[in-house]
Formats: structure tokens, sequence, C-alpha cells
């Protein structure tokens, strides 16, 4: 495995013992980005001086014999919707081209105080919006395992970027799946911790009740590691649950003795593909064979988590979004003849279609005369879907199915077809509903060489459960160990 | 119940959102799929459900009522589309 390829916690023992600067590896990343990213295009701003200037600061560090933190000299990619002070943050919207945020995100902070190298922005679906990194604004970016297809979204850029090992680790967010989805269609770990578990100060809002940070890795050790860092309470988000950090990375490697998996029959009815299915079995069958027991747990309200998500997600951005106003920072028409007007001309040319779509189901959602019939009534669903985990976690540890219900797709495949769309993310949407942890890690290539993701539910703030019991699969398996062959 | 081409105008003058005309009628076609489709969620019978709008319960942070420190106006300022010394520039809304 070549220097870059290798992961983030394989690459801090040879870079705390000296074997290797983290001069070296920044160079290494970069280079794979020169190569690839012409192509591929995960990131949207990648600033080499900056990088090699930290990577610099890191190393010198080092040689002066002081304390260094857990991720010293790893690089890692940030989605373009958190914020570094004094550097672009777009989401990929021509209406944030050039925001540059006055202040840090909590999670960027995390990883500042931990000596990482910020390793450039990635590209994503406009403001988080969408399941494919189609709806960007700037560029559309590609599976590294077959560039005619998507690589998921919406964090589908910090998704390629590590699948392509341009850096080891990058962090993504994830509102309805979009950081299990892209994870699963590029081949890697993506992790939605519980709802409060990180900090969203400095993440561009887009559903504030179900947006979470989290970790996208090449393998689980990593994503423990990254998760350990980000997560913890912060007086600036006041949804943030204060509440200690397990050290994840230090149960990782024990095993779940008398492992309970609850199998929800309603994941594997209609609509999914043989090959992920085959996948996704074959993962049960490995843990069966480590002593787990596989039982049937339904989850009845689930078929309608997709249009419980489409009321309370939009409703959320409607509101979030208005204050893209044309006054305090983005985009401004240069025309227009009066304030009100002024208002709708500019995000009407800054926002893109799909956030337009969705701020305008929000905006009728919360009209009056349809808030009880469309609003309120999704929110009682919410209720009942969150009420179903509450009896599945109650006769198992874990929940396992697919992340989706098919392969990746081809870029332009569903496009056009916006609740075809949608419904490519029913599997992932009832996570964030129930404000419960996510996880998906690679489980298997189709014929065609396409990854295929294992999805691993667990209750509130049973990440470190989730975590081991996914390491579990990877002592079993070489999933993780596979790379896609990147022709240049 | 399906929404008509009005009804999208309306909506959007709510979202401050200004559409080209000519995007309209495709506009709400979709509209109206996307409707179609979460009108299932009126078969669910949800009498006596309390509305769930966080997963996990939250409550109000406070606290003290002091100055800290924030933003310097500058840095506040700094990405305003149209800045006049101190303030936003805006148009007029009175006459």
């Amino acid at each position: 495995m070549q220097l870059h390829e290798r992961t983030a916690s394989d690459l801090l023992n040879d870079l705390e013992r000296g074997a290797l600067s983290a001069v070296e590896l920044a160079r290494a990343c970069l280079q794979n980005v020169k190569t690839h990213d012409a192509s591929i295009k995960a990131f949207l701003h990648l600033n080499d001086e900056a990088i090699l200037a930290q990577a610099e600061a890191v190393d010198a560090k080092r040689k002066s014999g002081a304390r260094l933190g857990k991720l010293a000299g790893i690089p890692v990619a940030l989605k373009d919707n958190l914020c570094l002070q004094g550097t672009l943050t777009t989401c990929a919207s021509k209406i944030l081209e050039k925001f540059v945020p006055p202040y840090t995100a909590h999670v960027v902070e995390r990883l500042q105080q931990e000596d990482a190298i910020l390793f450039g922005k990635c590209n994503l679906d406009e403001f988080a919006m969408g399941s494919s990194t189609e709806n960007s604004a700037y560029q559309k970016t590609s599976n590294p395992w077959n560039r005619e297809y998507t690589p998921g979204g919406s964090s589908g850029g910090s998704a390629a970027a590590v699948a392509a090992s341009m850096a080891p680790l990058a962090l993504g967010s994830d509102t309805g799946g979009s950081i299990r989805q892209p994870a699963a269609f590029c081949g890697i770990v993506g992790m939605k911790p519980t709802y409060g578990r990180v900090s969203r100060y400095g993440l561009v809002a887009f559903a504030s009740s179900l947006d979470q940070i989290g970790p996208l890795s090449h393998d689980v050790q990593d994503a423990a590691l990254l998760l350990e860092v980000i997560s913890g309470h912060d007086y600036r988000d006041s949804t943030s649950v204060n509440r200690p950090v397990p050290s994840y990375t230090a149960t990782l490697n024990d095993p779940i003795a008398g492992l309970t998996i609850g199998v929800p029959k309603e994941f594997f009815q209609k609509g999914l593909d043989s090959e992920v299915e085959q996948a996704v079995r074959a993962a049960l069958k490995v843990y069966e064979g480590r002593g787990a027991r596989l039982i049937e747990v339904s989850l009845p309200h689930s078929e309608y988590a997709v249009a419980v998500y489409y009321i309370v997600a939009t409703a959320e951005a409607s509101s979030n979004l208005a204050r893209y106003d044309g006054v305090h920072y983005g985009h401004r028409a240069k025309q227009f003849d009066s304030m009100i007007h002024m208002y709708s001309r500019s995000r009407g040319q800054g926002f893109g279609k799909e956030v337009q779509r969705r701020i305008m189901l929000g905006t009728y959602a919360l009209s009056s005369g349809y808030y009880d019939a469309y609003y309120k009534k999704a929110l009682a669903v919410r209720r009942l879907i969150k009420n179903d985990f509450d009896a599945a976690f109650s006769q198992c540890d874990v929940v396992m199915g697919p992340v989706t219900p098919t392969p990746p797709f081809k870029i332009g495949e569903k496009s056009a077809d916006p609740l075809a769309m949608y419904l490519s993310d029913i599997y992932t949407i009832s996570c964030n509903l129930a404000g419960i942890v996510g996880l998906s890690m690679n489980c298997g290539l189709t014929k065609a060489g396409l990854p295929i993701g294992l999805q691993i539910l667990g209750k509130e703030f049973d990440e470190e459960k989730v975590l081991r019991t996914a390491r579990m699969f990877e002592k079993e398996t070489d999933w993780h160990l596979k790379r896609p062959t990147m022709q240049s | 119940m399906a929404v008509s081409a009005n009804d999208i105008r309306w909506v959007a003058h709510l979202a401050r959102l200004e559409f080209a005309e000519a995007e309209l009628e495709h506009f709400t076609e979709q509209f109206n799929e996307i409707l179609k489709y979460v009108d299932q969620l009126k078969s669910v019978k949800t009498d006596g459900v309390e509305p769930l709008a966080h997963a996990l319960p939250i409550h109000n942070v406070f606290r003290d009522d002091v100055v800290t420190e924030s933003l310097t106006r500058d840095e506040a300022l700094a990405n305003a589309p149209d800045r006049r010394n101190e303030f936003y520039g805006v148009p007029a809304v009175l006459e």
C-alpha cells in the first residue's frame, strides 16, 4: 500500500516514531490530488502553501519535544459547509460564492487543537441538499471506483477524497444520510453520531433538528479516532449534549460478547437490489459466525420516513435559509425595484434549483392552512418512527441492514427526477429523524466493481457499541483494505 | 388536491424567491409529484400522538447576562454586499 493510501492510525505510528514527517505525508497527499482530482473533482478549494505550512509547524513542534495532539500531522479534508475563519466557505452555492466566515466551526477548532492538517474544502450538494453531489453549483464529483458514477451525496467530495486516498480522513455532515450514503457508494466508513454528540457550531445549517457532523475514513479505527476528537460539549450549540466522551479507540478492539443484531424486515422488501441484499446477508452471516444472534425486528413506520423527512427537513431549511437576504452576507442582485424585490431576486439568482425546490416545499408545509396537515402530521409520524426504534432496541444491541437500496448510480441517472433521488435515502433517513447513531461500512463489491454498504444503527449515545460491532466485521474480512484502482 | 401555478407563485412570494415564468409549469408538476408522495402520511393514524420536533429532549440554555467578547464591527460587516461605513446598506423601505 502506498503512503497516501494508508489509514490515519497507521500513519500516526510512523509519524510518532519519526519514520515519517508531516511534510512528507502532506506532499504525498497533495501529489495524489494533483494526479487525480482533475477528473474526480472532490475539492472546491485547496491551498498547497497553507497545507505545507501547517505540516512544517507540526514537524517543528515535534522536534521541539512539545506534546502533540491526537491527529498530529494527519491531513483531514473538510466538507465546504464547515466554517474556517478567513477561508472561503461556499456550501457549493453561488449565494455564498465569496463568503469568508469570521469564525471557525467547533469541530475544526478541535482538529486544530489536536494538530491535524486542515486539508482543503470538499464539494457537496448545494447546502447539503442532495444525494449525488450533482447539485453543486461548481462541479460534479465522480466516484473514484468508476468515474461515470456519482460518489453519492451530499458529502460526496469528502467521501471521494478519502476513497481516492487524497486525504486519510474527512469530515462530512449527515441530515438524512449525507455521510453514510456517500461512504457506502465510495467503499469507506462513514458515521452519523447521536444528535447532540458533536457541536454544530460553525456548520452551515440545513435542517437543525437533523444535522450532525461526523467522520469519513478508510476503516473503523480511524472513524473512532476522529469521532473521539470532534465529540463533546460546546456551549455555542444549545443542542450540544454535556456528557462525557468515552475513548472510542480504547475499547474498539473488544468484541461484544453475546451480540444481538436486529434485522428489520422492512429493509429487505421490494426495491432492494439483489446484489446489495446478497452482500448485506453475507455480512450478517459473518456476524453469526462470530457468535452473534440475529433476530427479526420490525420498524413498521420506516416506509413513511422519506415523506416525513421531506416535510420536516424542508420546513426547517425554509426557515434556516431565510437568512440569505442579500444584506448581511452573500449574493445581492444588481438591479431591483424594491426591498422585497431585492430579496427575491438575490435569492432567485443565488440558490440552485434543488435548494429552491426545498425552500418552496418547506414554506408550503408551514404556510397558513397547511401547517397541521403537513408539518404537524409529519412530526407525529416522526414520533412513531422513534417509537419503532425504541421498541427494536429493547430487543437487540444494534440494528443492521443495507445503507442504500441500490449500488451507486450513474451521473445524470436521477438528476431530472427529484423524487427518485429522494427515495435513494430510504434506509438512512429514519436514523436522523430518531436522532440515533448510524454507521456505514463497505461489505462488498458488485459484479461491476462498485462498493456496497452495510449499515449499523445503534441507540442514542451508543457510538462505542456501534464502533466495536463494526470493528468485529473488519477483523473477519478485508473489505476495508480495498482501494479503487486509480487511472490517471 | 393539486397545487396550481398560481399557488406556486404565492408560495414563491412567501419564500422570497423570484421565478422565471418559463420554469413555473415544470416546477409545479414536480411539486405536485412530491406532494402526492408526501400525502401518504394522511393514511397513518396519529390520534393522540404527541408531535416530535426534536429526537432528544432539549432545554433552554442560559448564560449570565454579562458582556463577553464578540465579533468586531469590521468582522461582522466584512461580508456585507453593500457596506456603508458602519452600517448595512439596504434599499429604501418607505417612499
